[in-house]
């Protein structure tokens, strides 16, 4: 079925074109769609993770899970290496002739210092590569965006894409059987 | 029947619990499961369940009392507590092993059943994060405390000093230091994480410019984008990932501040494996003692169904009953080694010494009355569940006084046993911190969104493929 869609006020300078949609699923197709038009530039904007959208919209990164590692690595080097250092190095001491690198008693240490620098890695990481803390974005210019954190679906073609022409752009969503396509003010 | 959602949060209709097979009430759509559970923090001050007011009003005063005990306990120093040779291990220890252990459901629950992908994790999940937090704080209160000179405890991190002193890394004691602070670090960041696209919708749904401005700043720019969704969940995958051993390794840890030390009745080596289960028995106990009374205040029993508290009764049981494995193979062991110490350890447990009676109510409250779980009438019956959360919670204390003090009381030398006795002043600081951990999640519930409302969503759209209605505008 095919309904009329409201075209909402438009804007000079522009950000993009969003699309209100209802539910996970034409947002999906929405998207897959867009991308087989040729837009690159594009961003899906959904109140819950929907699996296959981020594919969806051509997103692919690996940088948490490397960041992560790379943070588990050293918080295991350092912990091994503060306990090797203090019992070794700093403040020896010999208990009945036993060896001073006593290595099995620093796995705990070695393991917990690992988590930790691992964990505090996942979640700054995942902060700092989403852009995060950010005081300002144009999306939330468009009123009707305080949804997207409740129960509307929003894909926004972004006005940095080379294929990006307004009224081609806004026709394209129009078809997309959308709530409603709405400008983004920059 | 179910009022419209957007009047729920003014009204207090009985909501419907849908019975043991569903984790979500019938007819929720995104918009209802973010308005009723955004609506109990928006809900105006003075519509605040009474019940609240005065569990607040109680916590509060629980708070007061420790305040005051910990003044006199540092003016006075340790000896106000019934601390002595040979019992140097109170109520200290106790409460912080037993405060812990509740903790550790928490991360259970967010980490390992999300890894298992138990749906019915979602509902309790935010709400058991939360309880691990203020448990971790009132049990990291106790180490401290109980130094003797509490504004030294600096001195167990490793840090340079002008004293050229370092820390033992090879001391179990040490050990719980980086365990503890690690796992209190972690269990904060995976709730914060949790929390961030709740705080972009309460955000977006405040109407109070205040409340706007500090949940956006919570948020930070949170706006739901696929791109920032596809981040977030690799990240909380792995952060999952990392707190499941993490809390495993946590009160194995614990365990061996007793089970490294040669004391009779604390060098066992099956203490980690029981302790890590006791963990997560006495934490589902204190979910279920804390989820029950607030699913009823706020009617959030379509979200908080028969079938988590059912799920969770089961949980209990089990653990339960590793316990007791755990218990039966501490006396076999006791009697089988045949070591004279050990086996002694165990009559005076039992019936020899002081403390007899803790031993047979402990049996009592942690493995007898819980097998009436194995019943589905009483899993289905709310008080019952509710009275045998709260007798784990007894039962599980005394597990922790039993090993702790019934130990101490007599090792190996009879000239210097000795009896030990709390005073008033351990249990004020033992009732204190009880009030620090309700009162903050009073102030939990009251100020945050309490149920992960972005999983619920998901639940939604996993749960209700058929057709909701869906409210045009």
């Amino acid at each position: 079925m095919f309904t009329e869609t409201k075209v909402s006020g438009q804007v000079e300078n522009l950000y993009g074109i969003m699309a209100e949609f209802n539910d996970p699923e034409s947002l999906l197709d929405a998207a897959n769609l867009a991308r087989l038009e040729g837009y690159r530039e594009m961003d899906a904007y959904a109140p819950m993770p929907v699996e296959g959208l981020a594919e969806a919209i051509g997103f692919r990164s690996n940088w948490v899970e490397r960041l992560v590692f790379v943070g588990g690595v050293c918080g295991a080097t350092g912990g091994f290496m503060l306990c090797w250092w203090i019992t070794v190095v700093a403040y020896p001491h010999n208990v009945a002739g036993r060896p001073l690198n006593s290595w099995p008693a620093y796995v705990p240490i070695t393991f917990e210092v690992m988590v930790l620098i691992a964990c505090i890695t996942a979640v700054v990481g995942m902060l700092l590569l989403n852009g995060l803390p950010q005081p300002y974005h144009p999306v939330f210019n468009v009123e009707r965006f305080a949804r997207a954190s409740r129960d509307r679906f929003f894909l926004c073609i972004e006005a940095s894409d080379p294929k990006f022409e307004p009224a081609a752009t806004r026709q394209f969503l129009a078809r997309l059987n959308p709530q409603e396509v709405m400008d983004v003010a920059l | 029947m179910r009022v419209k959602p957007e009047d729920r949060e003014f009204t207090s209709v009985a909501t419907l619990d849908p019975g043991p097979d569903k984790v979500i009430g019938p007819g929720h759509d995104y918009g209802s499961v973010t308005d009723e559970i955004g609506g109990v923090v928006f809900r105006p001050f003075l519509k605040t369940p009474r019940q609240m007011f005065i569990g607040f009003a109680f916590a509060f005063l629980l708070v007061n009392l420790l305040m005051i005990a910990v003044t006199w306990l540092f003016v006075r120093g340790v000896g106000v507590w019934g601390i002595d040779m040979p019992v140097a291990w109170g109520f200290a220890i106790v409460n912080f092993v037993w405060w812990i252990g509740i903790g550790h459901a928490g991360t259970l629950i967010s980490a390992i059943l999300l890894l298992l992908k138990q749906d019915w994790r979602t509902s309790i999940n935010r709400f058991s994060e939360a309880m691990t937090l203020f448990a971790v704080a009132c049990a990291g209160m106790f180490p401290i405390l109980h130094l003797g000179r509490p504004w030294l405890a600096y001195w167990l991190l490793p840090y340079p000093n002008t004293m050229w002193m370092w820390p033992q890394p090879r001391s179990p004691l040490i050990w719980d230091v980086f365990a503890v602070s690690t796992y209190a670090t972690v269990s904060l960041l995976f709730w914060f994480t949790g929390l961030i696209p709740d705080f972009a919708t309460m955000r977006d749904k405040a109407g109070n410019p205040t409340a706007r401005k500090i949940f956006g700043t919570l948020a930070m720019g949170w706006r739901n984008s696929a791109k920032h969704w596809a981040r977030y969940q690799k990240a909380y995958l792995l952060l999952a990932g990392l707190s499941t051993p993490l809390v495993v390794s946590v009160h194995s840890v614990v365990s061996f501040d007793f089970a490294v030390a040669i004391v009779p009745g604390w060098h066992t080596t099956i203490f980690p494996p029981y302790f890590v289960a006791g963990a997560i028995y006495s934490g589902f106990a204190m979910v279920l003692t804390l989820a029950i009374p607030v699913r009823r205040w706020y009617h959030l029993e379509d979200l908080i169904t028969m079938r988590h508290i059912e799920c969770m009764s089961k949980v209990m049981l089990g653990t339960g009953l590793i316990v007791a494995y755990g218990y039966a193979m501490e006396a076999f062991m006791a009697w089988y080694s045949g070591g004279q110490f050990e086996r002694y350890a165990f009559v005076n447990r039992m019936w020899a010494g002081g403390y007899w009676w803790t031993y047979w109510v402990l049996i009592l409250c942690n493995i007898l009355i819980p097998q009436a779980l194995w019943s589905r009438r009483v899993r289905m019956s709310i008080p019952a569940v509710f009275v045998i959360a709260l007798v784990v919670n007894v039962g599980m204390w005394l597990e922790r006084f039993v090993i702790v003090v019934t130990s101490l009381t007599r090792d190996y030398v009879p000239s210097s046993w000795g009896m030990y006795y709390p005073t008033i002043w351990d249990w004020s600081t033992y009732l204190g911190t009880i009030g620090v951990f309700l009162a903050l999640m009073f102030l939990f519930i009251r100020v945050l969104p309490a149920i992960s409302i972005f999983e619920m969503r998901e639940v939604v759209h996993h749960t209700g493929k058929e057709p909701t209605h869906v409210h045009g505008d």
